[in-house]
């Protein structure tokens, strides 16, 4: 069924009797071409382009819980191409040119909205920082403009300029960056890929991967075995579960993100605002929560849930930077599995097992990288060749020491 | 979270710095291959449910502590010093 803002009408005033579910609930085959572990964003993604640029149709993703109970669905939305390291700015750059085109592509609506992100400095060291990083970002041809404490002031007067210890200097804004409905865009993915043949499979939980020879053959499930050419492990938080099915060892420690968000309040937060020093961002959904949040709770975890020094670390970066949302009301807080990287980088290549592929790392950023990682691990999958924007997430870059370390903090599992 | 420091007692998760897994005490040999250095470095086994991982106990006696807490519930079964671990 095609979305329309026709159809909305005329069901509207048929009773809403016509809508059909978005995606079928099949039963796993006895074998598929390619099967994709984990229902997230960039399994979903990676399916969806599998069957649309690849015409590889025979796919199954396999979900143990829901579609988008994961990090998907926890997410604080952010959607940005900022980065500056060769190798992560041309895939960031191509990301947002999907997101630009997505609903038109899915014919759903992601609710992606361009408002602008505003990463603010404080010091004159960091205004040089940011002038650098916004010239790689128009070298990419994406979009920055270095606003003064005036400028910053024009778009939001609310800010406390004169913080004794992080006097606002300025700021750079990424016109393009902004934020999209987190869940519409693991379903409008799922909707897309099962109407190209693709079976989503939920409350299926892989847990073996079966190899013969140095190849994979298919998986164990708690649905049973199903046997398959190729499998991707696109599991975010759970990668070295997974992985380890099959003997790896990732370089990945799994740590908890915590957000939060407030009671609806009257449109006030027009940007997504970040606050680097503080370890503080946010911005305002469509129906009025300000959805903010901070830095990892910094220890190995997967409870899916933080601790309290944390949140009170957040508040008060808030209250710090922004009094105004002083007497909002948080409603709700929550945590997700975070698959982090000593690099900060991702990871989308080969395996030591032939057909087997791995797709992870994505930190607490990955929310913005779903169309361009299931674009790419798509492309990989298919033809065994990296994808252009995408050839320096290897899994053996830690080993060769060619690393991605956006951050330029160190390439260690406690510094990212 | 709170740790019980073998020399200071039960203490606020806030007095102390997280390091990470316990791999970092098995440094390997000068000279060895550097896939064990990227083994050491990198890799780790990450694991749901009882893990071991070192700690400082930055606000309190400055000593590292060996940790043995498990990584679903957060319950958290020995506090070690990792002076007085037996090699
Ligand atoms: C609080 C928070 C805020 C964030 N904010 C941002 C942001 O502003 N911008 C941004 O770009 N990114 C952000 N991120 C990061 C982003 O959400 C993740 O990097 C991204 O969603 C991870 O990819 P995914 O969607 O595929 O993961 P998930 O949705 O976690 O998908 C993985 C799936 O695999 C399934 N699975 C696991 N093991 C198995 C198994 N054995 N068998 C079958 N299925 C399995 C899981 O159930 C899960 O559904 C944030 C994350 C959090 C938690
Ligand atoms: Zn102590």
């Amino acid at each position: 069924m095609r979305y329309s803002g026709l159809k909305v009408i005329t069901e509207g005033l048929f009773g809403n009797k016509g809508w059909t579910p978005a995606w079928r609930d099949p039963a796993p085959k006895a074998e598929y071409d390619v099967i994709i572990i984990g229902g997230g964003g960039h399994g979903l993604s990676t399916a969806y382009y599998l069957a649309k640029n690849h015409g590889i149709t025979n796919v199954a993703v396999l979900e143990k819980g829901y579609l988008g109970s994961g990090n998907i669905g926890r997410n604080t939305t952010i959607v940005r191409a900022n980065y500056f390291l060769p190798g992560n700015s041309e895939f960031y750059s191509h990301s947002m040119k999907l997101w630009e085109g997505l609903e038109a592509d899915l014919n759903y609506n992601v609710m992606h909205s361009q408002r602008g992100l505003i990463n603010l400095f404080h010091s004159d060291g960091q205004r040089d920082a940011f002038v650098r990083r916004g010239n790689a970002m128009i070298n990419q041809g994406d979009d920055a403009i270095l606003l003064d404490r005036d400028g910053v002031r024009e778009h939001l007067p609310y800010l406390d300029f004169d913080n004794t210890r992080f006097p606002i200097y300025g700021g750079l804004l990424h016109p393009r960056g902004g934020s999209a409905r987190h869940d519409a865009v693991a379903w409008g993915y799922a909707r897309g890929a099962d109407q190209r043949g693709v079976d989503l499979i939920q409350n299926c939980e892989v847990t073996g991967i079966d190899i013969e020879n140095g190849v994979v053959r298919g998986v164990q499930t708690t649905r049973g075995a199903i046997r398959a050419k190729k499998v991707g492990i696109v599991v975010a938080g759970r990668s070295s579960q997974v992985a380890a099915m099959a003997g790896m060892r990732l370089p990945i420690e799994s740590h908890i993100l915590q957000a939060f968000v407030t009671e609806g309040l009257k449109p006030v937060i027009n940007h997504v605002i970040s606050f680097g020093m503080g370890h503080f961002y946010i911005s305002q959904s469509d129906k009025g929560g300000l959805v903010f949040g901070g830095d990892l709770d910094f220890y190995a975890s997967y409870a899916a849930r933080g601790n309290l020094p944390m949140v009170e670390h957040v508040m008060e970066a808030g209250m710090t930077l922004m009094p105004m949302i002083g007497r909002a009301k948080v409603l709700r807080s929550w945590g997700g599995i975070m698959d982090m990287s000593p690099d900060g980088s991702p990871v989308i290549d080969k395996t030591h097992v032939d057909g087997l592929f791995i797709d992870c790392g994505w930190n607490y950023g990955g929310f913005k990288a779903v169309p361009a990682s299931g674009w790419c691990m798509a492309h990989l999958m298919a033809t065994g060749e990296p994808h252009e924007v995408a050839r320096k997430f290897r899994l053996d870059r830690f080993a060769t020491g060619h690393l991605l370390d956006e951050e330029g903090t160190g390439s260690q599992h406690n510094l990212h | 979270m709170r740790l019980t420091c073998p020399l200071c007692g039960e203490r606020d998760r806030r007095e102390f710095y997280y390091c990470g897994a316990e791999d970092y005490l098995h440094r390997p040999a000068e000279g060895a291959p550097l896939a064990e250095w990227d083994n050491y470095l990198h890799l780790r086994d990450n694991p749901a449910g009882v893990t071991k991982d070192l700690w400082y106990h930055e606000a309190g006696c400055s000593q590292w502590l060996m940790v043995t807490r498990n990584t679903v519930t957060h319950e958290i079964s020995a506090v070690e010093l990792v002076a007085e671990r037996k090699a």
